[in-house]
């Protein structure tokens, strides 16, 4: 009874299944379906050398701390950090009275103690890095109805994070006459595909044009230790620090990772030994 | 059931003596895991998996009871809870690591187990119970692991909710009604996100009360082995302490081993960087994928494309579930009475067809929708259609296996699977 | 190969020991490794409990007293309870010490619950110590009971101008939380 019930069921699956197949195969044959130009002209990530990448990667507090310069400088004029708290840049090196000087420099919302009314006061270490914006609508009408994202994750919230941002940051091109890896010419093959206006080409974005123009160029930024000042340091210190706020606790997380896996593979072995001793009088 | 030979509980600490003459838990434990429990001594190391399903749903229990203390049910702060975790509790980072990838390991581990059911037919009388109580802990298991997705209410929270969610409107009829009815609105909200985390809260326990009548459904007849042939004497067996918890103890270690590697070097490689974005109704992702377990079943999902009586949608709907719901009927649709496949040269073959097919699957459901992935996930679905309801039901009732040892005995003593001849000449 | 099966021993304990010395050892070893490592990791599934980093930065409180004049006092908020701070008046700090310490149910003196040479400022958190209500006083024109300092209308402790308990059922005086004077004109509470 079952047997036949599974059968007619079986073939029913089967015979819609096999109207599926032979329309894909039609329409394949007949509509080969189109290349997009962002599947030809989308650019993978460029990997950086970092150096918390690897089992053994750590943070380089310097760079994070030039990153946040960048950031401060720069990016915080439209982008929010909403999840970091001022009190967690101590991780960076800074003292606790240098983080209350970052903190003051930023201006939280508060109250007016008389009127009510909302009002801004002086960061401290337990604030959180403002937002920018007072809503979404706000943001859009300041950025060409595009919302800048808040980059507290970014690093984790992209594919290959810490390289997009960085190669996001230093990819912007000229569209014309730009080519892929196989010499094939964007707007020649594309041509629907030439930046709408308001917008920026660079390849590194998922749909190749994106509304920030090109935020960071060289020379913008001073940095104090005397790292050159240059687009490309820009992006790496910058991706770097963004990771770090995506994942303050990388550091913590491997080193706590390598003292458990030297842990498991002895107890394995441990184990294993038990185990062959107390089945040595058995033949399995 | 134990056999005849089993050991008997002998206390011999008074304290021990003492409690189990008031409630006999110490006699149940040394019945069940214990030296009174008589197991095959030929069952290898896929026989492990089962401990570890157990091993990780202890794992998922404890780590999500202690995520709750400060995980925040509200489609406003659900998001930002869980950076809380991350970021301000103390080991909060390594709590939610360990529950995520927790959850990976678990449903890892359970295919496995049901791999090795399928491979050595411990689905088959007397045990047709305990298979069946295992499906449903499955089904429980997948509900669960979905609404836990939602919980940190990101992109793919949010928007594999709205497609889960959307298979119940391919009911004809009552199909809205009813998903209005589950997300307790139009569209996955507040109110979908707090009934997920009742719910998701509430089900571990109740997998735990199925894997309860799941073991002491096994204990009746006993484990199984790699032969399929049952215990006939006491030289078949070995008792559970300490052989097989010294062998267990192997497995354990080399499932942590994978474990610890996933939760500190790569924690977040089986999920989906779009989960890092708060969720937004508004913006649909590029592409939506569930977590990496269900999709071979989203592949099944996607391969009906075309109307035939039924809207496409619909076949899919329940060619996905029905792929899971045959799994219910595979002791009937089985007619071989021989158990193991490493005495079934007709069917294993067909069972490795299996195993590649669904990795295919696995591999279809997470790929962009180009027209050879398409036509690809369509031939696998068939074949995945055609073992269980029609090779199956056919080869077993025709193959002709090899012949069977007399006894696990023989099998291991014998070396290559001896008949009764060598058996005699051995001995 | 042995001819006959040793599968036969049900124990490893009965079976005679090829060797005594090696015996167990392994395995007594494996589960005092694993006992380690379950303990170890026992560790976050409890500190995970303790206030989390968030909490912790919100554990101090810094406050600017230079508005508050004498004879005012204000409500201040110090880890989400009231704090109230209090700008005694030469009048409020002579009839404080006039009271004789033996007569208080919790002895103390106005100089032990302040700061040497801040004596008019009073900080005491705004909790009465009988049930928990948040006394009167505090706020311009509340009542400030029988001796002038505090009064709690849910069972009428009453507290005077040191906020020591003088009558109702308190048992002990308004809490004095750990503070310092990082100015003339801050303190940091906590």
């Amino acid at each position: 009874m079952v047997r036949i019930g599974g059968f007619i069921v079986g073939v029913g699956f089967v015979f819609a299944l096999l109207l599926g197949i032979f329309d894909t195969v039609y329409n394949w044959i007949k509509e080969p379906p189109a290349a997009t130009a962002e599947h030809e002209f989308h650019a993978h990530p460029k990997k950086v050398d970092f150096s918390f990448n690897g089992f053994f990667g750590k943070y380089d507090n310097r760079q994070l701390q030039r990153g946040l310069q960048v950031y401060k400088e720069v990016c915080a004029a439209c982008h929010s950090l909403r999840l970091v708290s001022f009190r967690d840049l101590e991780a960076l090196g800074y003292s606790e009275g240098q983080v209350k000087t970052i903190a003051k420099g930023f201006q939280v919302p508060s109250l007016n103690p008389e009127t009510g009314e909302p009002a801004t006061r002086d960061g401290s270490p337990a604030d959180r890095f403002p937002l920018v914006y007072a809503n979404d609508v706000a943001a859009r009408a300041a950025n060409n109805n595009a919302i800048p994202p808040d980059l507290s994750l970014m690093a984790k919230a992209r594919h290959d994070g810490s390289n997009y941002v960085y190669s996001l940051l230093t990819g912007y091109k000229d569209q014309k006459g730009y080519k892929n890896e196989k010499g094939e010419e964007l707007l020649k093959h594309f041509p629907e595909a030439k930046t709408p206006e308001g917008l920026h080409f660079n390849p590194y974005f998922a749909t190749l044009n994106l509304a920030m123009a090109q935020p960071l160029k060289d020379g913008q930024v001073t940095y104090s230790d005397g790292t050159a000042a240059t687009l490309d340091n820009y992006a790496k210190d910058v991706s770097a620090f963004l990771t770090w706020t995506a994942e303050p606790k990388m550091e913590a997380r491997k080193t706590a990772g390598l003292a458990t896996l030297i842990f498991l593979v002895i107890f394995c072995f441990l184990a294993y030994g038990a185990k062959k001793q107390i089945w040595r009088n058995v033949k399995d | 059931m134990s056999f005849p030979w089993a050991k008997q509980y002998e206390p011999k600490h008074p304290v021990m003596k003492w409690v189990d003459d008031r409630l006999p838990l110490p006699r149940f434990v040394y019945n069940a895991v214990g030296a009174g429990y008589p197991v095959p001594r030929n069952l290898n190391y896929f026989w492990n998996f089962g401990v570890l399903a157990g091993m990780f749903l202890a794992f998922q229990l404890v780590t999500g009871i202690v995520l709750a203390m400060h995980y925040a049910a509200n489609a406003g702060i659900a998001f930002d809870s869980v950076e809380h975790i991350m970021r301000d509790v103390n080991a909060g980072w390594f709590l939610r690591y360990a529950h995520a990838n927790g959850a990976s390991m678990f449903l890892l581990v359970v295919y496995i187990h049901i791999a090795r059911g399928l491979w050595y037919g411990s689905y088959k009388a007397p045990r047709e119970m305990v298979w069946l109580l295992g499906v449903v802990i499955f089904l429980l298991m997948m509900a669960t692991a979905f609404m836990g997705y939602v919980l940190p209410w990101g992109q793919m929270s949010f928007w594999g909710a709205q497609v889960i969610t959307g298979f119940f409107s391919a009911i004809p009829g009552v199909g809205e009604t009813i998903r209005v009815w589950l997300l307790g609105g139009f569209a996955p909200d507040n109110a979908a996100l707090n009934r997920f985390f009742s719910l998701h809260y509430l089900l571990p326990f109740v997998i735990v009360g199925v894997v309860i009548l799941h073991i002491w459904a096994l204990h009746i007849p006993g484990s199984s082995n790699p032969t399929g042939v049952e215990v006939k004497s006491e030289q078949d067996t070995v008792p559970f302490h300490p052989y097989y918890t010294a062998k267990d103890g192997v497995g354990v270690g080399v499932a942590l081993l994978v474990f610890a590697a996933l939760i500190f070097f790569a924690p977040n490689m089986l999920g989906h960087p779009d989960n890092y974005v708060p969720a937004n109704p508004l913006s649909t992702p590029a592409h939506i994928v569930p977590e990496w377990y269900f999709l071979p079943f989203y592949a099944i999902l996607k391969s009906f494309t075309i109307d035939f009586i039924f809207p496409a949608k619909l076949w899919g709907v329940l060619a996905m579930f029905g792929s899971i719901l045959l799994l219910f009927f595979l002791p009937w649709l089985d007619t071989s009475p021989v158990r193991s496949a490493n005495y079934r040269p007709t069917y294993k073959w067909f069972l490795l067809v299996l195993l590649v097919d669904v990795l295919v699957l696995g591999y279809i459901g997470g790929a962009s929708p180009t027209p050879g992935v398409i036509l690809i996930g369509q031939i696998a679905t068939v074949y995945y259609f055609l073992h269980f309801l029609v090779i199956l039901p056919i080869v077993s009732a025709m193959e002709r296996p090899r012949p069977l040892p007399n006894s696990i005995t023989e099998a291991v003593l014998g070396g290559k699977g001896g008949t009764a001849q060598t058996a005699l000449a051995a001995e | 190969m042995a001819t006959h099966d040793d599968a036969v021993t049900q124990d490893g304990a009965i079976d005679a020991p090829a060797d005594p010395r090696r015996r167990d050892y392994l395995a007594i070893g494996a589960v005092a490794w694993a006992g380690v490592g379950a303990g170890v990791v026992a560790l976050p599934l409890i500190n995970q409990m303790s206030p989390s980093a968030d909490v912790l930065a919100l554990s101090t409180t810094e406050l600017d007293v230079s508005a508050i004049q004498p004879g005012q006092s204000v409500k201040a908020s110090f880890r989400k309870q009231p704090l109230f701070v209090r700008n005694l008046t030469q009048k409020e700090i002579d009839e404080a010490n006039a009271v004789p310490v033996s007569d208080l149910r919790d002895p103390q003196t106005l100089a032990q619950r302040t700061k040497e040479g801040k004596q008019n400022w009073l900080i005491t958190l705004g909790v009465c110590t009988h049930l928990g209500c948040v006394p009167l006083g505090a706020g311009e024109g509340e009542n400030k009971g029988p001796f002038g300092g505090y009064f709690c209308p849910c069972h009428g402790s009453a507290y005077d101008t040191a906020g020591r308990i003088r009558t109702g059922p308190a048992p002990t005086n308004l809490h004095v939380p750990e503070y310092e004077f990082i100015s003339d004109t801050a303190i940091r509470v906590g």
